[in-house]
This record gives structure tokens, C-alpha cells and sequence, in this order.
């Protein structure tokens, strides 16, 4: 029976993700590294602050992991939860394990703690962009019921490759917020259709902005990461001036389109009416005939 | 907030050697629960911290039901509550308890 | 201070510092080098084309070579909120300048910000907090969300958001707190000439990222310093 990742728990998650029983965790829910904030505002803490960092191995091979629980807070970057993830990844530069795996589910940065969380959000592409330096591969897995918002959405831009699945979607402004913000004409964050298409997974991987799409299952992520790990670009300057003009055709070729769907007619999508319904297999198939979205401009 | 604690004797210690687990999550509706076993085999305790105040007595009910049906001795149990119903609050303890006896 | 008086006060001999659309690109003359110069001007949002206009920018600075450095002035507004924008990745877009100034940094361009008006979220990231040291001048007014804002996601009336953010840096906009919480490094003297002010900050850059050491000495992270530590000494074990 498969775990779908999108139900299970961060803790879920990474026991599943990694080789059976290879998880240690570093600064456990035992070591109650909770919030000082939280209870200014009357809210509960959690004993983890909503991240789990440690270490684990994939097909043998040892992997730095984090992962958001996305129901805790919206998995939002607190100040503890926020340093639990920079503290990983400077590890990371020093003990150089083969991977860094960040399990995104966030809904951006914690309001309650928001200065900590934006600069933690900063320390975090910092300590990212050390890694890929070094040559240790980042690679985000977006799935979770919180999505991959606000900072969030910024982290996962400077990861080596991102893997996404249906429900992960992966924006700056959510829906909410731009409704909040500019109204419903603009966005209406009720029509889940819409969001979906506009953010989510599929419309990620066919834009070029992830790298794999998933099954919403802990087995695909896991074949994705093993996938992605092997294939990360280098943080260099000839990775970012074709990032540059990837981004740069991408606006050119698409910039007057309303919807999803017509970006993905452009991009050569016989039936994008029926892109939300296909399964991954097919959805790969599509993928793979078209041109420009597997790339190393990231 | 409100925290509690309470302090129970229990027959003996709870089965099984793993010496901690964790389940549940801080959500709406939703509570933790942290089981560490540190304390001396016929002891338990439980601490609860929670955002809905004045409930006291459910709590000591629903602490006290548990002990007597798990006989969870040698652990120290730390709530976060989000809010939990007393159904969901015994369902947690003894998914919890039932971890650190069989690891699953 | 305004754009044009930082500017006569960075540059007294003259600069080739221009605007438009609120983006500013150039560059100017500090002790004998050059200084390239980018940047958000009138509180403007930044969106999808904004970003990548700034991240070519800097990325030409470092295809030219050299090390000339690169000053980021920022008033900004957030991110640009719009359904065009988050259709075309602006995720994606305001990663790539932040990754653009991380690289300048790494590649010997050492990277300072200059907060002297507002910025938020998205937009405060992917430009000021992306830079190796971040300054301010007196009245920048950085922030993640307005208290309103604040209030209406938090439920919290905003009378007591109000009074927590007096003994609470943690979460309450304002230059002050971004301070407090080690992101804003030093606040500069107006009143003094400010090239000599951004020329000794690139003489002496951090050697590594020092901002939740700050937070902890200056009271408004606390936890973040320890926290991260502890997490590397478990690594290490």
C-alpha cells in the first residue's frame, strides 16, 4: 500500500522517504526546542517547531533531510523552525553529504514571528547557494497540503532541481493573498481549478519551473530525489545566464496569456482542457515530446 | 494558555524498551504527544499545555481513564494541544502508548 | 533621504545612475573603483520583468569580471501581487536575482544593500536580504506585513498587536526590529558623506553569515544563533 504524501505527516514522510530505519534526527521533539513566541500570542507550541532535520540514507547513500509540517502553523518559517533548517544546511557544507532533501510544505513566513522568519528565509538561499558551491546537490520535494509559499516558494527557486506533484503548488503570493490584496476578479482563490493550474504541479513541471512531476506517493518522491540528486546543475555563472534567458523567453513567449492553458497550447499541448486530468504516466509522456521543459538553466 | 500536570502510580512498567515517540501533530482540533521513558517503572506523568482554558477536570478524567487502561509506567507524557476533543486527547495516548510498546 | 541625495552624496563627481519603472541600474565612481548600482525606487512592487531586468544587471557585472562591487538600494514595495506574475513563475524570478547576488558575492563582488524606504516580503528577500552586509538609512521602513495586515490574518485586534510590538521585536515592522533581529547591520549617518560609509563596509565584509549572532547580541532572535549551532554540533557527532 502506498503512502500518499500529501496525507502523511512530515515525520511520516521522511520514515518513509529514506532507506528502513536510517533516520536520525538532529535536536528531536525530546529536546523541546519550542517556540519562545508562541505563547505571547496564545497559540500552542509544537515540540519540533513544525520542521524535522537529520540524517538519513537513499539506497545507501547518506542525505541531509528536512520537512515542513505543513499543519502545525502552515508550516510556516518560525524563528526555531527557521534555524533548525539553516543550522542543516551549514552542517551540510562541512560534512558534505551526498544530498540536501527539503520536504516543502509552508505557507511562507510565521506573522507571529515574522522578522525571525524572513531572515531565516535569507540565511537559508545563503546557505543554499554555499552547498551548490561546493557541489552538494538541494533538491525541494513539493507536495504537501500547506503548498510552497511566500519565502517558501523563493527557497525552492534556488534549489538544484525540484520535484512537484499535483497538489504541491509553489507560488510567492497565494491565492488568498492576491484576492486579499487586489480582489476577486484578479484571482478568485476559491476556484481550486484555477489555483491548480495556475501554481500547481503540472503547470510547474510544463512551464520549466520543476524538474520531475510525481504520483502522489512517498515512492515516487523517492525515485524522484534519487533521480534529481544525480543530475543537479552547477551554481555558476553559465547556469544563471541560462537561467537568465530562460526566464527571460519565457516571458517573452507567454507574457500576454491569461491562463495556464493557453501557455500550454504555445508550448505545443494538443488537449490542454485535459492536462489537469492526466495521470503522471501520461502527464510524463506529454512532457517528454516537448521542448524546453527538462533543462539545467536552474 | 494553561498547563497541568498530573501524577499517576501505575501496576508496573508499560511493555517494550523504546525509549521515546512522538505522534499526532499541533493543529486545529489536533494535539501531540511526546512519550519518553525516563521515569522509575511504576511512575507516569502528564503534562499538558493547551490554549483552551478551563478544562481541568476533563483533562484529570481523561489522564486518569488512560493510565488505568495502558498502565503506561516509566513514562514521562508532555501534551501540546491544539484543541483536541477528549476523544481524540485518549485515541492520541494510546496510539502513543501502543508505540513505545511495539515501535509501530 | 531621497534617491537623488544618496546618490549626490554616494557620487559627488557625478554618476550613471538612472531610473525607470522604478528600477534602478548604473553605475558610479567609489575611491577610485567603480560601483555598480541596482536597485528598487518609489516604493515600487516588484514583479516578474522588474527582477529579471535587476538580476541581467548584476549578472553583467559579473561577467565583466573584476571585483567591482554591487551596491542594492532598496524602497520598495512587496512582491508584485497579481495572477500574470505567479502564472510566469515569480518564484522563480525573484530566486533568480537573489541567486545573482549570492553568486556576485561568491565571486568576489562583494554585495551590500542600502534600505532607505519601505520593502517587504518577496521583494525584501529576493534584493536587500540577498546581499552579503545590509545598511539602512534613518526612516527606511522595512517590514514583512502591516500591522492591519498582521491583525486581520492573526484574528488579534490591532490595538494589542500594537502594544505587543512595543516589547516585541520578533514579529512588529520597522527599521528597529529588522535591526534587532540582525538582518539590517548598521544604520548609516545621513549627515555624514556616504561613500566613505559604503567603501569601509566593502573593506571589511563578513566572512561568513553572522546575522542570527546579531540577532541573539542585539535581543531580537534570541534562539536562532543557539538553535542553528546545536543542530551543526548534532551534525558533527
Amino acid at each position: 500500500m502506498s503512502l500518499s504524501w500529501y496525507e502523511a505527516s512530515a515525520r511520516q514522510r521522511v520514515a518513509a522517504l529514506v532507506d528502513a530505519e536510517s533516520f536520525e534526527e538532529f535536536v528531536g521533539p525530546e529536546q523541546r526546542a519550542m517556540s519562545p513566541h508562541l505563547p505571547l500570542f496564545d497559540l500552542p507550541r509544537a515540540f519540533d517547531d513544525g520542521i524535522v532535520v537529520g540524517r538519513g540514507r537513499l539506497d545507501g547513500r547518506t542525505v541531509y533531510l528536512a520537512a515542513q509540517e505543513g499543519r502545525f502553523m502552515g508550516g510556516a518559517f518560525g524563528e526555531v523552525h527557521g534555524a533548525k533548517l539553516v543550522g542543516l544546511l551549514r552542517a551540510a557544507v562541512t560534512e558534505t553529504p551526498e544530498a540536501v532533501l527539503i520536504l516543502f510544505d509552508t505557507g511562507g513566513v510565521r506573522l507571529q514571528e515574522a522578522n525571525a522568519g524572513e531572515t531565516a528565509i535569507a540565511e537559508t538561499m545563503r546557505a543554499i547557494a554555499d552547498l551548490r558551491r561546493a557541489g552538494i546537490p538541494v533538491v525541494g520535494l513539493v507536495g504537501g497540503r500547506a503548498g510552497c509559499f511566500g519565502g517558501g516558494g523563493l527557497i525552492a527557486g534556488t534549489c538544484s532541481r525540484l520535484a512537484v506533484s499535483e497538489g504541491g503548488r509553489i507560488s510567492v503570493s497565494g491565492p488568498e493573498v492576491i484576492e486579499t490584496n487586489k480582489g476577486a476578479e484578479e484571482f478568485d482563490s476559491k476556484d481550486r481549478a484555477l489555483v491548480w493550474r495556475t501554481m500547481g504541479g503540472k503547470h510547474r513541471r510544463l512551464a520549466g519551473g520543476a524538474d520531475r512531476f510525481c504520483d502522489d506517493t512517498v515512492e515516487a518522491f523517492r525515485a524522484a530525489a534519487l533521480d534529481l540528486i544525480g543530475r543537479a546543475p552547477a551554481f555558476d555563472l553559465a547556469t544563471l545566464e541560462a537561467e537568465q534567458a530562460r526566464l527571460e523567453d519565457r516571458i517573452a513567449r507567454f507574457g500576454d496569456c491569461r491562463d495556464a492553458t493557453e501557455i500550454w497550447a504555445r508550448l505545443g499541448v494538443n488537449d490542454p482542457a485535459g492536462v489537469p486530468a492526466l495521470s503522471a504516466a501520461d502527464f510524463d509522456g506529454l512532457v517528454a515530446g516537448l521542448e524546453g521543459t527538462t533543462h539545467d538553466a536552474r | 494558555m494553561e498547563t497541568m500536570t498530573f501524577r499517576h502510580t501505575t501496576k508496573g512498567p508499560l511493555a517494550g524498551t523504546k525509549p521515546q515517540a512522538i505522534t499526532g501533530v499541533v493543529a486545529s482540533g489536533n494535539l501531540e504527544v511526546l512519550l519518553e521513558r525516563v521515569l522509575p517503572p511504576d511512575q507516569c506523568t502528564i503534562e499538558i499545555a493547551t490554549p483552551v482554558v478551563g478544562y481541568g477536570d476533563v483533562w484529570e478524567a481523561v489522564a486518569a481513564d488512560f493510565v488505568a487502561r495502558a498502565q503506561p509506567g516509566g513514562l514521562r507524557i508532555a501534551i501540546n494541544d491544539g484543541g483536541a476533543r477528549p476523544d481524540t486527547v485518549s485515541l492520541r495516548l494510546l496510539q502513543g502508548a501502543r508505540l513505545m510498546e511495539t515501535g509501530r | 533621504m531621497t534617491l537623488a541625495e544618496i546618490l549626490a552624496s554616494l557620487f559627488p563627481v557625478g554618476h550613471a545612475v538612472a531610473v525607470a519603472d522604478g528600477l534602478i541600474t548604473g553605475r558610479g565612481p567609489l575611491e577610485n573603483r567603480d560601483l555598480a548600482v541596482v536597485g528598487v525606487d518609489g516604493d515600487t512592487p516588484l514583479g516578474i520583468e522588474g527582477a529579471l531586468a535587476l538580476s541581467a544587471a548584476v549578472l553583467a557585472t559579473v561577467r565583466a569580471g573584476g571585483a567591482t562591487p554591487v551596491l542594492v538600494l532598496v524602497d520598495s514595495d512587496s512582491q508584485r501581487m497579481s495572477r500574470r506574475d505567479e502564472l510566469l513563475g515569480l518564484n522563480e524570478c525573484l530566486a533568480h536575482l537573489a541567486k545573482a547576488l549570492l553568486l556576485a558575492d561568491a565571486q568576489g563582488h562583494p554585495t551590500i544593500g542600502l534600505i532607505y524606504g519601505h520593502s517587504a516580503a518577496g521583494a525584501f528577500i529576493a534584493t536587500a536580504l540577498a546581499t552579503r552586509v545590509l545598511v539602512a538609512l534613518p526612516g527606511a521602513n522595512p517590514s514583512v506585513m502591516d500591522l492591519p495586515s498582521v491583525a486581520r490574518v492573526t484574528k488579534l485586534p490591532l490595538e494589542k498587536l500594537e502594544a505587543m510590538a512595543k516589547s516585541t521585536p520578533v514579529f512588529a515592522p520597522g527599521l528597529d526590529n529588522m535591526v534587532q533581529a540582525g538582518a539590517v547591520q548598521v544604520v548609516l549617518d545621513p549627515a555624514k558623506p556616504l561613500g566613505p560609509q559604503i567603501a569601509a563596509l566593502i573593506g571589511e565584509p563578513p566572512s561568513h553569515d553572522a546575522r542570527d549572532a546579531l540577532g541573539k547580541d542585539r535581543g531580537g532572535r534570541p534562539v536562532a544563533h543557539d538553535i542553528a549551532a546545536r543542530v551543526v554540533d548534532a551534525a558533527r557527532a
